[in-house]
């Protein structure tokens, strides 16, 4: 006979007020503004889904919205394979591991804005030592604080120096978990450095890869500091990402509603895209 | 298919060996006959997976030659060699079906898909997998991944050796056996020289036509397991083959006897050399027991099954000997006799007394 014991619950039970304090019930504050209206004097009116109408209706969001996903989708096609390389470049064992991991590790410790400020100065096109470079030793013309386009080079070159490195280091986990025999069967097999790659040692970082890319979706699509710090979200509205225009609507403006339903739908975006991609990546395995 | 020869190999992982310590392989000198089935066996470390991969072409020896057919392929890449190699832990291809995993070594070398098909049905009705083909290959058993990796050595027609490197480590028990007679029946039909590394006595003697008994980066001795039963070089095979093993007995020679513990002993024939260490060496299961001989104190009976191990002490020395009927007390004194064909002296390691003329 088996006993059914509902004791452990109580167990439970401080996490779940801890997590009610600082999660569900801010997060209920938002859905609450989301669908009533104000007027100061802490006075509501309900306001129904017209947020999120309003919203979704809007070029600002829809733009807002475009640029999120290009910076998205840019920053992952160079991060993804650019962090495969350098894992597979890295040496196996040795002296010079510890070396790469350490630095490899460095651009992540660094903080959000410190990051924003240092590419900041480093760009800025009279003092800065790469936008100097550029324009009076090159003679390219590049300014970020003018042109979109520099702007946007700059905005993704400064994530890809800070974020390669976690893509790195998950795949160099993964790769150095594949026993040797791995490598010598291929050998004998006669497998080609791309087969041995596309055979082995990519299946071996499928897990890895897939929570390497669901990360860097999720930081990248929800990023603020760093180009806040950069550029501000200009030259214009250029660099204005989702959480950027999202700070302008609620903190700027002081339009609760709108920023409620904004946020929910930034949520909702971001959930559904994390979802639908880790069901298609182990769908596989479940098989 | 090929005759395999080493020829003083010699193999250090030091880059600059000083003396024969720092050899992990020391002077190997071996021919291998083309379709024999073989087993290096030794204990962990005695260097037989290093001979294999150096035979693979996955290390390059510090010195000497090796030959197949008596072409030298010492510098030759694995790929080149024409050789398979089943590894401990099974490997496959995970995204590959196990059919794909078949001809996986034939499309590598850009061998036309009516002959891949043909091949890959042949070897898989073989080991008994075709109707696995078009299934997944990583979601297998281990012992069916352990066929399929034997599948993608066996399913080039070209090959000149397969390897074995511990194949069985991973396979549940009741599974061995049949792995086990699948290889040997495997064997006899692709007739490819086979060599087969094991540091497990079993698997090798049933294995094999002949072995090759590793000790310290040495090879002791190269017979049938008859022989290495029968009449072992050195104390080392003796012992590391039997169970229990040989009893290794310390002895001082006179003329063409021992004398054990102040006990003559008749040897197998006359000795030879001087001085060193020497000891008796005589298998449990040729020490047996009278009413006269060596006095012995029983000191332990162990039942294991079909027969009896008794633990006897001679004087300070123990030995062990193994019967199927006439089980002595423990504690109780007893006269042991050994059977003289089967007592040989050993001088450091060494077997050292001839065999009687027959």
């Amino acid at each position: 006979m088996r006993t059914e014991n509902q004791k452990a619950w109580f167990f439970v039970l401080p996490v779940l007020a801890l997590v009610a304090f600082n999660a569900l019930v801010p997060m209920m504050t938002v859905v609450n503004y989301s669908v009533q209206e104000t007027f100061g004097n802490n006075q509501f009116f309900w306001e129904g889904l017209g947020w999120f109408e309003q919203i979704l209706r809007s070029d600002r969001f829809q733009a807002a919205l475009g640029r999120q996903f290009l910076f998205t989708f840019m920053i992952l096609l160079i991060e993804v394979p650019l962090g495969i390389i350098v894992a597979l470049s890295m040496p196996r064992k040795g002296f010079w591991v510890p070396v790469c991991l350490v630095l490899m590790a460095l651009p992540m410790l660094i903080p959000w804005n410190v990051v924003g400020s240092m590419w900041n100065i480093f760009t800025l096109p009279k003092i800065g030592l790469m936008g100097y470079f550029l324009n009076d030793v090159l003679g390219i013309n590049y300014d970020m604080t003018q042109q979109p386009l520099s702007a946007w080079i700059t905005v993704i070159v400064m994530d890809v120096w800070h974020w390669t490195s976690l893509v790195v280091l998950l795949c160099y986990a993964g790769l150095v978990s594949i026993p040797d025999a791995y490598y010598q069967a291929a050998k004998i097999d006669g497998a080609s450095p791309w087969s041995v790659f596309r055979y082995i040692q990519l299946p071996k970082m499928k897990t890895v890869l897939t929570i390497a890319v669901l990360l860097r979706f999720m930081d990248s699509f929800n990023i603020y500091t760093e180009p806040f710090v950069l550029t501000g979200g200009g030259p214009g509205n250029s660099t204005t990402l989702l959480s950027i225009d999202l700070v302008k609507i609620a903190l700027g403006q002081f339009d609760l509603g709108p920023a409620a339903a904004m946020s929910l739908i930034y949520f909702a975006i971001t959930l559904l895209v994390s979802w639908v991609f880790y069901t298609l990546m182990t769908k596989d395995d479940a098989q | 298919m090929a005759q395999i020869k080493l020829s003083n190999l010699r193999h250090s992982y030091m880059p600059a060996p000083q003396g024969p310590e720092d050899y992990a392989l020391k002077e190997i000198d071996v021919t291998w006959r083309d379709g024999g089935a073989y087993a290096l066996l030794g204990p962990s470390g005695c260097g037989k997976s290093t001979l294999l991969n150096i035979i693979s072409g996955l290390l390059t020896p510090s010195e000497g030659q090796i030959l197949f057919d008596d072409r030298d392929v010492t510098t030759l890449p694995p790929d080149q060699r024409n050789i398979a190699q089943v590894f401990q832990f099974p490997v496959i291809y995970d995204t590959m079906t196990v059919g794909e995993n078949l001809a996986f070594p034939l499309k590598n070398r850009g061998v036309d898909p009516a002959t891949i098909k043909r091949r890959v049905d042949e070897i898989a009705e073989m080991l008994d997998v075709t109707d696995m083909l078009n299934t997944r290959a990583s979601g297998l058993s281990p012992d069916n991944k352990q066929k399929i990796s034997m599948g993608r050595g066996l399913v080039r027609d070209d090959v000149n050796a397969v390897m074995f490197d511990e194949p069985l480590t991973v396979i549940d028990p009741h599974l061995k056996w049949k792995l086990r007679s699948k290889l040997k029946e495997l064997h006899q039909r692709v007739k490819a020289t086979m060599i087969y590394v094991t540091h497990d006595q079993t698997e090798a003697l049933t294995f094999a036509d002949e072995v090759v008994v590793m000790q310290e980066g040495e090879v002791v001795q190269i017979g049938t397991p008859v022989e290495l039963f029968e009449r072992p070089q050195h104390t080392f095979v003796g012992h590391f083959i039997g169970s229990p093993g040989m009893n290794v007995l310390p002895c001082e020679t006179k003329g063409d006897r021992a004398v054990f513990e102040g006990h003559e002993v008749v040897l197998e024939g006359p000795t030879h050399g001087d001085g060193g260490r020497t000891d008796l060496g005589i298998r449990p299961e040729y020490v047996g027991f009278g009413d006269t001989g060596i006095p012995a104190h029983v000191t332990k009976v162990s039942d294991i099954g079909r027969h009896y191990v008794v633990s006897a002490m001679v004087g300070n020395t123990a030995l062990k000997a193994v019967t199927e009927h006439t089980v002595p007390e423990p504690g109780s004194q007893v006269f042991l006799q050994f059977k003289p064909e089967q007592s040989r002296v050993y001088r450091d390691g060494w077997i050292a007394t001839e065999e009687r003329a027959q």
